[in-house]
């Protein structure tokens, strides 16, 4: 607290910055006319309008959590080359516009002695959407941010080519709330052991019964342990999903040896082709070996080189496998096929074969 | 000048490679900033032990409930003291982008240079839920540093039960597939809901995200509880020399493979140039002197395929707006859940248009307060009491856009079907 007697200052409730001062000028010139792009190389697009305009975007990877020498490096460049306007995507690379063609080689040369990758557009690997993990998560069972570092090492070349039958997105969270989000290919926690409840703390930093309520299968109860109040789970019902943990830190749901990761591939959310899909769990039980988590980048690998083989051109990893069949996937990938990959969640018979269907 | 840093072999190992290393920039900010080489050393820890060593707490900025999140240090001697005194705190500010996060470089020197007089240094860009994470506050410098970024125009976002920060794509300033204002659309509805961003009092969090086309590069169907997805109601334009392009590059056999073979519905179909027909609803271009494309979009889904691959030749129509889409978020409580759609289409193309946007948001958020459990997203809350209860509480009308296929069991009571048949037909002549 500072002095009692200085006058807070109120907070100015502007909300959502006006970004039309940050567009770069020929963006904001033809803002809603756009008519096509393409690609003259991995990590260049070109935009033309219906006005004749043209605007080439370089995109460079980045480490997402950066320091403010990173950024400021980022701006000298954006000021030596693209008129001082950038802008990042969704998936954290940085985009610099130029109006010049000219210009277009050296920034890319630029960028690249600078450490920066370009590529991440078209049928490549993009930079991988992920979590917090130890740097600054309350609840992390392991650390996306060194997981998609080591693993981004090994794709380096796929993020600056472009030979993936299509885009492919990658993401890895850190539990299983899995803000990453859905993927073509998705690192998420997956613990295997229940809680385990400090009973000394429940009672004064839990609000049991909101505990109680949040555990998705009902296997927490209320009880009292050593004379006081606290909770306790049920272990064979208990999924180990970790729902409990956030609005209960004593029950720890992180285990260095028996917190694992698992693979999930077919998260689709364009809705080109077919309808937005999923992301389905192929793979667990996968150590969470830091610093560079190697066996998680194994199995990546193994179902992203498998694909790149053996799909076609405008198959996402979801519309490959719709092809060839989940048998295939796993025996193309060499994937075991457990009785854990059969879902039992509700809603689960519908994703049972209600057919004859069979590939032989 | 130069700080002593605790040894750190495993986060070394994370500068090795070709992609750029978060811990490179730790050391650098280290070099300057004690609060850096304790993070340093708790990260080491945590790696080590594979646990994380933050816990949260209360923390906030005069006058708002929510936007910082707090973190103090769970690594602690006998005695209780903090094992890296320097880190003991590590605050977040989440701070709202502009819409499609362009940014020129002025603003964001001005924001690393208030970052680094007031934190840590740090700043992620972007958040999974699309805030700029300014990383490491000490609690004594939360409302300094929220000072300083607020008066450079900025502003926090969402955080615990609260309408959250948004994202949109990078739309109309460089897109031809946008199919309506998306920065506009998203500023507007964002700062429509600014009291629940900053003073959280929903039963959970509530996201809106806007995608300027089918292909949803916000992924807002899977990850928003309102998604605002781009379409047309119109034909797909068509541009002959661009086809031309198109074909003479690729040829017949992609061109059948990838685009008429790939297309959902079987709308896409490859006709004689010399037989090409006109009709209301038909789209056609020819590709060669030979060869042209016929789309009937009656029977097109827009789910934007063809004109990816074709991009130019092919083109989104121009009676332009948003599908609107309810209830996505993944898996906690119950299990995953697609947004599904409320408002098969509706215009976006006046303040007026956009005012019914927010006008709608602010029915569901209302409805959402008042209905929802506690800790239960808008996706649970209408699996749990059915989406037709959920359109009659926030005043919408059903439409047959909204199913995928009619219910497939008789467990309902229709008492009153003769009664529901006449709204279907006041429904029919309203549209006619």
């Amino acid at each position: 607290m500072s002095t009692a007697t200085a006058t807070p200052r109120r907070a100015i409730e502007s909300g959502v910055p006006d970004n039309t001062a940050f567009l770069h000028p020929v963006m904001k010139k033809n803002y809603g006319n756009w008519k096509y792009h393409d690609r003259p190389r991995p990590g260049v697009l070109h935009h033309v309008s219906h006005s004749g305009d043209e605007i080439w975007t370089v995109r460079a990877g980045t480490q997402r959590q950066m320091d403010v020498y990173t950024i400021r490096k980022l701006c000298d460049i954006a000021d030596q080359f693209a008129d001082g306007h950038v802008r990042f995507t969704i998936r954290s690379n940085i985009e610099f516009m130029v109006a010049d063609e000219s210009k277009v080689a050296p920034l890319i040369e630029t960028l690249v002695s600078s450490g920066f990758p370009v590529g991440g557009t078209g049928n490549s690997v993009s930079m991988i959407a992920h979590t917090q993990g130890f740097l600054h998560c309350d609840i992390p069972g392991t650390d996306a941010s060194g997981a998609v570092k080591a693993l981004m090492d090994d794709l380096y070349e796929e993020f600056i080519k472009e030979e993936m039958p299509n885009r492919v997105h990658l993401s890895a969270s850190c539990c299983e709330i899995n803000c990453g989000g859905q993927a073509d290919i998705a690192i998420i926690m997956q613990h295997t052991k229940p809680p385990k409840i400090n009973h000394d703390l429940v009672a004064n930093v839990c609000e049991r019964p909101a505990v109680v309520a949040r555990c998705p299968v009902a296997a927490i109860r209320p009880a009292l342990v050593n004379g006081k109040p606290s909770l306790e789970v049920d272990e064979k019902k208990c999924i180990c999903c970790g729902a409990c943990y956030p609005p209960c830190p004593p029950m720890q749901i992180n285990d260095p040896e028996h917190s694992k990761l698992a693979i999930w591939v077919g998260g689709k959310n364009s809705n080109a082709r077919g309808k937005p899909t999923f992301m389905k769990m192929v793979a667990s039980g996968l150590p969470n070996n830091a610093p560079r988590w190697p066996e998680v980048s194994e199995v990546v690998r193994k179902i992203l080189f498998t694909y790149k083989a053996d799909a076609r051109p405008w198959e996402r990893l979801s519309d490959w496998v719709e092809r060839i069949g989940w048998p295939r996937f796993f025996e193309k990938t060499g994937l075991p096929f457990t009785k854990y990959l059969i879902d039992d969640w509700r809603g689960s018979r519908s994703n049972l074969n209600a057919s004859a269907h069979i590939r032989f | 000048m130069v700080q002593k840093l605790h040894p750190t072999p495993m986060l070394d190992e994370l500068e090795t490679g070709p992609w750029p290393s978060f811990v490179t920039g730790l050391k650098r900010l280290a070099n300057d900033n004690p609060m850096m080489v304790g993070v340093l050393g708790q990260l080491e820890r945590s790696y080590r032990d594979r646990k994380g060593y933050w816990k949260g707490g209360t923390i906030s900025v005069f006058g708002y409930g929510g936007g910082i999140i707090p973190r103090f240090t769970e690594l602690k001697d006998e005695s209780g003291k903090p094992l890296f005194p320097d880190a003991a705190e590590f605050h977040t500010l989440r701070v709202m982008p502009p819409a499609g996060m362009h940014y020129n470089t002025d603003i964001l020197r001005k924001l690393c240079d208030a970052w680094e007089k007031h934190g840590s240094g740090l700043i992620g860009m972007h958040g999974q839920s699309g805030d700029i994470m300014f990383q490491g506050a000490r609690s004594d410098k939360v409302q300094d540093a929220f000072d300083a970024i607020n008066e450079l125009g900025f502003d926090l976002g969402g955080a615990g039960p609260a309408v959250r920060t948004s994202m949109s794509c990078v739309g109309a300033a460089r897109c031809e597939q946008s199919c309506y204002d998306e920065g506009k659309t998203h500023r507007t509805v964002l700062n429509s809901f600014l009291d629940d961003i900053h003073r959280p009092s929903l039963p959970y969090k509530f996201k809106f995200k806007f995608s300027g086309c089918p292909n949803d590069c916000m992924n807002s169907i899977q990850r928003s509880d309102m998604a605002v997805i781009g379409t047309w109601r119109d034909n797909i334009r068509t541009d002959e020399v661009l086809a031309r392009k198109y074909f003479a590059k690729q040829g017949l056999t992609n061109m059948v493979n990838d685009v008429v073979n790939r297309c959902p519905t079987k709308a896409i179909r490859l006709v004689p140039a010399n037989e090409i027909k006109s009709g209301a609803t038909l789209s056609t271009v020819k590709v060669s002197d030979e060869h042209a494309l016929e789309i009937e979009n009656r029977d097109c889904v827009r789910c934007m395929h063809c004109i990816n691959v074709m991009t130019g030749a092919l083109a989104p129509g121009k009676d332009k707006g948003a599908t609107i889409l309810c209830g996505g978020k993944r898996t906690l409580k119950i299990g995953d859940l697609m947004g599904t759609v409320i408002v098969p289409f509706m215009k976006l193309e006046t303040d007026e248009d956009r005012e019914k946007l927010v006008d709608l948001g602010k029915r569901i958020v209302d409805f959402f307060a008042e209905n929802a459990l506690e800790h239960e997203r808008i996706g649970e809350t209408i699996e749990r009491i059915g989406l037709v209860n959920f359109l009659e509480g926030v005043g919408l009308e059903i439409d047959a856009n909204m199913v995928s296929a009619p219910r497939m069991n008789p467990y309902v009571r229709t008492d009153d079907w003769d009664e529901e048949v006449k709204k279907a037909e006041a429904r029919k002549s309203q549209a006619a």
